[in-house]
């Protein structure tokens, strides 16, 4: 099940990469089968996927975090990420990618099992692309990276 | 036993697993990732999955021995536990966790004490299930077969 955001441009030409280049995803999940799921299906989708087990070493990475090394930030054409994290969730992340001028154009996806109308539009607000409903099929993940390339080109 | 009747028994094993409600479809999910590139995908996830619901289950058992239970941290291990059941489509002990967690939240004691009973009786079963169901599958690759789909 999949819930897109509004049509506001979430793709800024900044972030486009060149035509024939992998995208690379960020994947933050606490969960180790489903960061490993999660890897899968972006790489059948033609991804480069980096995965992280929560959101710290997501920002870490992302160069937001209080231990980035300088010259380790890498730069990422999308960031899905588990909502049900301990310590920071994945909404808590999202508004942390979105306050960033260098990261807020990235666009975030949510994924969550649990189905709730108001986690999706609370996370739809703050400016997620979609929101998705584990477990994740392959269909779910090929229409994600398809919209995601639209928007490179 | 010939290579076509392990297929055969592999598939009828295959199609009880998912009759009797051990399996859904998250596990034909599972299966379709599964090519030439990462031919031992299944077994990867499914092994990472026994490993993890095995800490869980321990953490677990712990958790209800102790004087003061932690019943918000036991439940988000059973929430850990519901999710890698529900990726890997170990039907019965996700629906299980789902009880679980309500036992935790109403912070009933006796309730999560039957229920973890429960889920690890249904972890063990699905888990010598799987384990069996693997062991048919190298017997036909050994024999020179395919796995059929």
């Amino acid at each position: 099940m999949l819930s897109c955001g509004g049509g506001s441009g979430g793709c800024s030409k900044d972030m486009a990469v060149e035509l024939g280049d992998e995208p690379h995803v960020l994947a933050v999940d606490d969960n180790l089968i489903d960061r490993k799921l999660v890897e899968r299906l972006l790489k059948n989708s033609s991804c480069k996927v980096t995965t992280a087990e929560n959101a710290l070493r997501a920002l870490d990475y992302l160069g937001l975090g209080n231990d980035t090394l300088e010259g380790t930030v890498s730069e990422v054409n999308m960031i899905i990420t588990d909502y049900c994290m301990p310590g920071m969730t994945g909404y808590e992340l999202l508004k942390k990618i979105k306050e960033s001028s260098v990261l807020k154009e990235v666009p975030v996806v949510i994924m969550s099992s649990e189905n709730i109308p108001t986690r999706i539009s609370q996370c739809l607000e703050e400016g997620a692309k979609m929101f998705m409903l584990k477990p994740l099929k392959q269909s779910d993940v090929k229409q994600l990276t398809w919209h995601l390339m639209k928007c490179r080109n | 036993m010939d290579l076509v009747q392990l297929q055969r028994q592999l598939v009828d094993y295959r199609t009880s697993l998912y009759h009797e409600g051990f399996l859904d479809e998250q596990f034909t999910q599972l299966q379709s990732l599964q090519d030439e590139n990462n031919p031992d995908f299944v077994v990867e996830v499914v092994s990472l999955f026994f490993e993890d619901s095995e800490r869980l289950l321990n953490e677990l058992s712990k958790a209800l021995e102790q004087q003061v239970i932690d019943f918000k941290r036991m439940d988000a291990q059973v929430h850990q536990l519901k999710g890698s059941s529900s990726s890997i489509g170990a039907h019965r002990v996700q629906k299980l966790c789902i009880v679980f967690r309500n036992y935790c939240e109403a912070q009933n004691v006796e309730g999560c004490l039957k229920c973890l009973q429960q889920v690890k009786h249904e972890y063990g079963i699905i888990k010598t299930k799987l384990e069996s169901m693997f062991q048919l599958e190298q017997q036909i690759l050994n024999a020179g077969g395919s796995i059929p789909v």
